[in-house]
């Protein structure tokens, strides 16, 4: 038993020691990682919260480290010995000075953890929106993502760009979170904490990150049956990049006759029902807009690359990146579903 | 305890047939309304939902334990974690602690039975048909992707996600009036045992002298009734949308989906405080009889369970953080959240010091509780850090907070669960649990948990959101995912060597006697298993502990007590 409980605290020693080499090796590496990491903060709201939670672990680490040593040390100290077994210790009954210093020193901990807490909930979510800032609107789709940018009358998918926000010359992004069906949550680790998107509740959240670079994220409330496949990408751009990536999302679809053919079967299908491209006649908003569908890495919400074989696969049967999917399958035959893809790898 | 069936008529002439001797043993049990048979049926249909709702969480693992997995499909799995949430909070959590505090309250009060003994048949039967009508789903739902869907919307049911548009089909419906069924037979049950605690105490027996467990059982009881109305009154209103043009949730036709939220966290908060008190009170009797010494601080437990329960009603919205709440209206439900801390401390004090100083024998269920106190200390500090909102908005929905609940769920109830039935086995059965096979269930099933719970955190930390069928190779969530799904498997095993401990000692084990742990409260003065009146003589108590009083009459408690 006693090595049961020694080994316990050994056990959570070793856990706060992973967490801050965690903290230290990944937090030491600046920018975007692999792992879409809280450990990582690389935008002014995630600093700030992970701040708060290295003050908050230490309280409640030490918290642990004292009464779970208190734990193990009864457990070894008065553990029965088989010869006294036959007498009944003295039986105390309680104490009301002690139960009172037990009551009072928690209630100065949760006062000062209130406080702290209080003051970061302020700092973030009541922070002034300054003129530089941007604004888009993410608007969640059962499993997809849509961003518009009002500003530049754009209309996105997926993979959101925002400018670089050095902490020199700060250009946060403020994002107003919209749903067009059920609950969703938008949740890129390494930029924030989360914030739902939820019909009939428009809510809002900012981001301002320091690095350029792909941050990753996904959904994180339940949406349905494809919630694990709506990933989320974030590129932060340098203001050149930005500007180049604005400048091209602007232009209506590319008109190349070598593949009008494939635009015919686009829009002589059911695909204008659901998807857009201006340009064309296909003005649906179901679906994700396609205008410049090859400025995208991914398709399916990240699901698969973007290359023309997973793009053939996926007209063909959407379930087999993602079941459930709302997208059918369109029933093409070989030699249409060719040339539209043909077509769809020139919407640049 | 087939000899206790009452007798059929004509059958008095000839001995029965097996036959006829196994239906009438089986009609006893149906018709029962005494309360010992009632707990025991309550616990029996637990455990029996415990390896269901565990099978469903062994599948959830081995999905999970490498990514891009195909081993079940995104519906069979939003499918799993729904039931398994689901069953193992209605089927598994509430009716084994309703079943002890059946079968423990009117023992230790000294009373014959429950107050209202057919009620408390009713109950149980309502019980169990809302869980084998959530059940029947498998089978007769008809969802999103045919026949047999079992409901797939989460345990927590958020709207939208609910409505006809987006959950077409029954197994929505067969969530809710399932949880509606067995909400009645909860609610009777909790009426049932606060009239028991209210009027059937023995002479002497006042409400300061009573076991800690039947204070805790009546907190409980209450609490029960201000949580399972709010639930049952947001299904009702869920099928009002769904089949009759109402427009609570239905936010397409300007109904809202954060109404569900209050109205489900209202509930769902004061739930989880609903099946931890319980877990509470058999920490409150097996730690002092096993540590050898009386409860440190009586008074204090009562008062911090009483506190516990009113703040619990005061803290749901620390589930909805991320839903767009205001600075002010987050800041309220931080400091209402962490003041959970301080009684819950209090508890954690008053256990340690009850330990000190006595003469703390180890068999298994004080093991148990042991690794109880450890473990629900963790979860409640954990607690204490998903109660900052700014670093909630970084956990929630996330793995980590998967990892906290099951830290109280897991390492604080279901410890206390097992505790308990090591501890109350013999007096049910009249027969003692294997120590041997007590020792390896409980460390195995300590290690397996430890090795799946404690590796949960760090997933969440790392960024892993819950309720995802599958996860992508890259993110950094490998290896630890099957570490998580390897402890879920050694848990497994743990739980499968308990339940050849259950079967085998039923039919070998050792004679337990009236009172094989030299114990204190009334239930360890009737034989086991107890007759079917209870007490021949209504027992007269001056203590909290009426056998330590007999026990040892140079020192009773009665001189000390205040």
């Amino acid at each position: 038993m006693h090595t049961g409980r020694s080994l316990s605290s050994i056990r959570y020693l070793l856990g706060l020691c992973f967490y801050l080499m965690l903290s230290v090796r990944i937090g030491l590496a600046q920018g975007p990682q692999a792992v879409p990491s809280t450990l990582a903060p690389d935008s002014t709201p995630a600093h700030e919260i992970q701040s708060l939670s290295h003050f908050v672990l230490l309280i409640t680490g030490a918290i642990f480290v004292v009464v779970a040593g208190l734990l193990v040390y009864i457990v070894i100290k008065f553990r029965a010995r088989e010869p006294d077994a036959q007498h009944e210790p003295p039986q105390v009954y309680g104490s009301l000075q002690v139960e009172l210093a037990w009551t009072v020193i928690p209630v100065l901990i949760v006062v000062v953890l209130f406080l702290t807490t209080a003051r970061i909930i302020f700092a973030i979510q009541d922070a002034p929106k300054p003129k530089s800032a941007l604004d888009v609107t993410v608007i969640g789709h059962q499993f997809w993502w849509e961003f518009r940018y009002p500003k530049f009358g754009i209309v996105t998918a997926n993979e959101l760009h925002v400018p670089v926000s050095p902490e020199s010359d700060p250009k946060p992004t403020y994002l107003q979170l919209l749903s067009a069906d059920v609950d969703h949550s938008f949740w890129v680790p390494q930029l924030g904490g989360k914030t739902d998107l939820i019909p009939n509740h428009p809510n809002q959240m900012w981001i301002d990150p320091h690095h350029t670079g792909l941050y990753l994220g996904q959904c994180a409330q339940f949406c349905g049956v494809e919630h694990a496949k709506m990933l989320l990408r974030v590129y932060v751009d340098t203001p050149g990049q930005f500007a180049a990536w604005v400048k091209n999302q602007e232009q209506p679809g590319v008109r190349d006759a070598a593949v009008a053919s494939g635009r015919h079967v686009f829009e002589t299908q059911a695909c204008v029902n659901c998807h857009t491209i201006a340009g064309t006649i296909a003005k649906g908003t179901f679906g994700p807009d396609l205008t410049h569908l090859m400025s995208r890495a991914t398709i399916a919400a990240g699901a698969a690359a973007n290359t023309p074989d997973n793009l053939r696969a996926w007209i063909k049967d959407p379930n087999a990146f993602k079941p459930g999917s709302l997208m059918p399958a369109m029933q093409l035959n070989d030699e249409e579903v060719n040339e539209l893809v043909a077509y769809l790898s020139t919407l640049h | 305890m087939a000899d206790q069936a009452l007798p059929i008529s004509g059958s008095l002439a000839a001995t029965p047939s097996r036959g006829a001797a196994l239906l009438e043993w089986l009609h006893a049990w149906v018709v029962t309304v005494d309360h010992k048979k009632l707990g025991i049926l309550y616990v029996v249909y637990a455990l029996f939902f415990l390896l269901i709702g565990g099978a469903e969480a062994i599948i959830i693992r081995i999905q999970l334990a490498v990514p891009n997995a195909h081993f079940v499909s995104p519906e069979v799995y939003n499918e799993m974690f729904t039931m398994h949430g689901t069953t193992m909070v209605f089927l598994v959590g509430m009716p084994m602690l309703f079943g002890f505090a059946n079968y423990l309250v009117p023992l230790m009060i000294g009373a014959r039975d429950m107050a209202f003994p057919r009620l408390n048949a009713f109950s149980f039967w309502m019980t169990a048909f809302g869980g084998l009508l959530l059940y029947f789903s498998f089978v007769g739902g008809f969802g999103l992707y045919g026949m047999g869907s079992a409901p797939d919307v989460g345990w927590w049911a958020y709207a939208p996600l609910t409505a006809k548009a987006f959950s077409p089909g029954h197994n929505t419906d067969y969530w809710a009036l399932a949880l509606i069924v067995s909400g009645f037979g909860t609610l009777g049950t909790a009426i049932n045992i606060i009239a028991t605690i209210i009027s059937m105490r023995c002479r002497g027996m006042t409400l300061f002298r009573m076991p800690l467990f039947a204070w805790l059982m009546l907190v409980v009881s209450g609490l029960t009734l201000v949580t399972i109305t709010p639930l049952t009154a947001a299904q009702i209103m869920l099928l009002i949308d769904r089949y009759l043009g109402g427009h609570f949730f239905d936010t397409q036709a300007g109904g809202s989906a954060v109404v569900w939220m209050h109205f489900f966290w209202i509930f769902g908060h004061p739930e989880v405080y609903v099946l931890v008190l319980p877990a509470f009170a058999i920490a409150n009797e097996v730690i002092p009889v096993f540590s050898r010494k009386a409860i440190f601080g009586y008074p204090a437990m009562v008062s911090a369970s009483v506190g516990i329960a009113f703040v619990s009603m005061a803290v749901w919205a620390h589930h909805m953080f991320t839903v767009g709440m205001t600075s002010v209206g987050n800041a309220f439900f931080v400091l209402s959240t962490m003041m959970v801390g301080i009684p819950t401390g209090i508890k954690i004090f008053n256990w340690l010091a009850t330990m000190w100083g006595g003469k703390i024998r180890f068999a298994t269920p004080m093991l148990f509780c042991t690794a109880f106190v450890l473990q629900f200390l963790a979860a409640g500090l954990t607690g204490i850090m998903l109660s900052v909102a700014p670093w909630d908005w970084q956990l929630h929905n996330s793995y980590f907070v998967i990892a906290h609940f099951h830290y109280v769920l897991v390492g604080a109830i279901v410890f206390c669960i097992f505790s308990a039935i090591y501890y109350w086995y013999p007096k049910v059965t009249g027969r003692m649990l294997s120590e041997k096979l007590g020792k390896w269930h409980f460390w195995l099933f300590f290690i397996g948990f430890h090795v799946t719970f404690d590796t949960m955190h760090f997933v969440g930390l790392l960024g892993m959101p819950r309720s995802i069928y599958t996860y992508e190779a890259d993110r950094g969530w490998n290896t630890l995912n099957m570490i998580v799904s390897i402890g879920g498997i050694i848990q497994a095993v743990a739980v499968l060597l308990f339940v050849w401990n259950l079967v085998d000692s039923y039919l070998h084990g050792a004679e337990a006697g009236n009172d094989p742990w030299d114990a204190w409260t009334l239930e360890w003065s009737t034989p086991s298993p107890p007759p079917p009146y209870n007490f021949a003589i209504d027992p007269v108590v001056r203590s909290r502990r009426p056998l330590w009083d007999i026990k040892h009459p140079n020192d009773p408690d009665w001189k000390y007590e205040r």
